[in-house]
């Protein structure tokens, strides 16, 4: 296999020539073909697709890389009739793989909806898109309603829009909404144990998790392990951006070089670093481009895969800078509920700003990776932990540069144009 | 349950809950100190039996009810 077509591949999202016919319920039977969900209780054929997700390893898409079977059994055990959550949020500001997912394949979201709703027993589905995402509502919609027309609308879906905020896609803030209204993170003691919504348990998942389950039940386990490696099997979506000539998102193949995901999206410039995980992930150093894009390689590098973000700092830019506007980003994302992450992460960022303008004091260095790891895993949700991941990450990648910051010698770039693209401040909205 | 185990405690903090009082970490500073905001940071290992009692009254005296008690098996 070339070096070319493994960067490559065409599960999800279609490429070429006639490759996108539109998101229209024809095309999606053209291109993937029916699919037999029953309609009526069905244990062989449950049983089936809960042994074909756990032999496929499947792993969530939304960041935490979860094993799908494991969360499917633990909502399956329950005695009461579970739901399924798609969570579309995108959360993420640098990540746009399940608004894509949304407009080009609703159809496929939907199958991987219907598949694990039945799978699961659940008689509800509740598919979250963030209240700014209508263009995705807008597709999703129009799907559900061909589906109806087609009378293959396995399982009843509704579509709700939650406030969109950075931590508003997490798991119990998502459940939060449905059940009160209030899109905030919860305590949750035992993570083991599945979220609910009122008393019902709530089987939740990424919309690209949901993709590649459709894909699975149609044609199983060992086709979804023909790609990727054997620790990391199939392929997933990646939102490059940054200094790169074509942005957007690619569907690679998990173990794929990183630096090749980088090239197939132009990539022709000297690079300071690359931005992976999204804005709660880490900064990767450019002499380590070539780490296989999986989650354990990437962890052994300082990385993370999170929900599927790269971003490419050309060399002219300054990563002192852009690691103290994400930070100040975050700190106003903070839902404002537990106290390090409340006073820490502003603070962290008042650091980093005067240490990019080259006007901190002695000591900045140390005190601000103090703070990291005084708001490392401090609050209910991983809020606080990204910013503490992204801020040690940019200590070691970014670290001769802001010691020369510290010294009051920032480097050109300081003054230079930014390159991340940070949202305006939310209308600090949680409920409706 | 094996002779070799025993049932014992430890503190977690309800970090939303939590509106940094402090008693806890007067109560029981073998597990629990304050950072530069004056929010707990905890020490998740089982308490010491004789620090069992002193660490239900931390729980019992948290104006917001954030200090939780969890009760896990330990070496004797």
């Amino acid at each position: 296999m070339s070096a070319l077509t493994l960067a490559r591949a065409e599960r999800l999202l279609p490429s070429g020539p006639g490759g996108n016919a539109g998101p229209g319920l024809d095309a999606h039977l053209d291109r993937h073909g029916a699919l037999r969900i029953p309609t009526r209780r069905d244990p062989d054929w449950r049983a089936g697709i809960l042994r074909a997700v756990a032999a496929s390893g499947l792993v969530g898409r939304g960041g935490a890389g979860f094993p799908a079977a494991i969360k499917w059994d633990s909502v399956a055990r329950r005695s009461r009739r579970p739901l399924v959550v798609v969570n579309a949020m995108e959360g993420e500001p640098a990540s746009a793989k399940d608004r894509v997912l949304l407009a080009y394949s609703p159809h496929l979201v939907l199958d991987g909806a219907y598949v694990a709703a039945t799978a699961v027993g659940a008689s509800d589905i509740v598919i979250c898109i963030a209240d700014h995402s209508q263009p995705a509502a807008a597709s999703i919609e129009a799907a559900i309603a061909e589906r109806r027309r087609a009378g293959t609308a396995v399982v009843r879906a509704s579509v709700q829009r939650p406030p969109g905020r950075y931590v508003t896609g997490e798991e119990s803030a998502l459940v939060g909404w449905l059940e009160n209204r209030r899109a905030l993170p919860s305590m949750r003691t035992d993570k083991s144990v599945p979220v609910s919504i009122g008393r019902r348990p709530a089987l939740v998942h990424n919309a690209e998790t949901l993709c590649q389950v459709a894909l699975i039940a149609r044609h199983g386990p060992e086709w979804f392990r023909g790609m990727g490696t054997e620790a990391a099997p199939g392929s997933t979506l990646v939102t490059v951006t940054g200094a790169v000539r074509q942005p957007g998102v690619l569907e690679v193949e998990l173990g794929t070089p990183l630096v090749e995901i980088l090239a197939r999206a132009g990539l022709d410039t000297e690079l300071s670093a690359v931005l992976l995980g999204g804005y709660g992930g880490a900064w990767l150093d450019p002499s380590r481009l070539s780490t296989p894009y999986a989650p354990a390689p990437l962890a052994a590098a300082g990385a993370v895969q999170g929900v599927g973000v790269a971003i490419a700092l050309p060399a002219t830019a300054c990563g002192v800078a852009e690691t103290a506007r994400i930070v100040r980003y975050m700190a106003g994302e903070s839902a404002g509920q537990c106290g390090p992450c409340v006073f820490g992460l502003p603070a962290i960022a008042v650091d980093l700003e005067a240490l990019w303008a080259g006007r901190a004091g002695p000591g900045v260095l140390e005190r601000i990776a103090t703070r990291a790891a005084a708001v490392d895993g401090r609050g209910a949700c991983g809020h606080p932990d990204g910013v503490a991941r992204v801020v040690r990450s940019a200590l070691a990648v970014f670290g001769a540069d802001a010691a020369a910051h510290a010294e009051g010698r920032p480097c050109a770039g300081h003054a230079a144009l930014t390159v991340l693209t940070l949202p305006e401040a939310g209308p600090g909205r949680w409920a409706r | 349950m094996s002779p070799s185990r025993r049932i014992g405690v430890r503190v977690r903090v309800d970090p939303i809950a939590c509106d940094a009082y402090g008693y806890c970490a007067e109560l029981l500073p073998e597990r629990v100190t304050l950072d530069e905001w004056g929010y707990p940071i905890v020490d998740g290992t089982p308490v010491d039996a004789h620090l069992v009692e002193l660490a239900t009254r931390a729980a019992a005296v948290c104006p917001r009810r954030a200090v939780l008690l969890e009760t896990v098996m330990v070496d004797r």
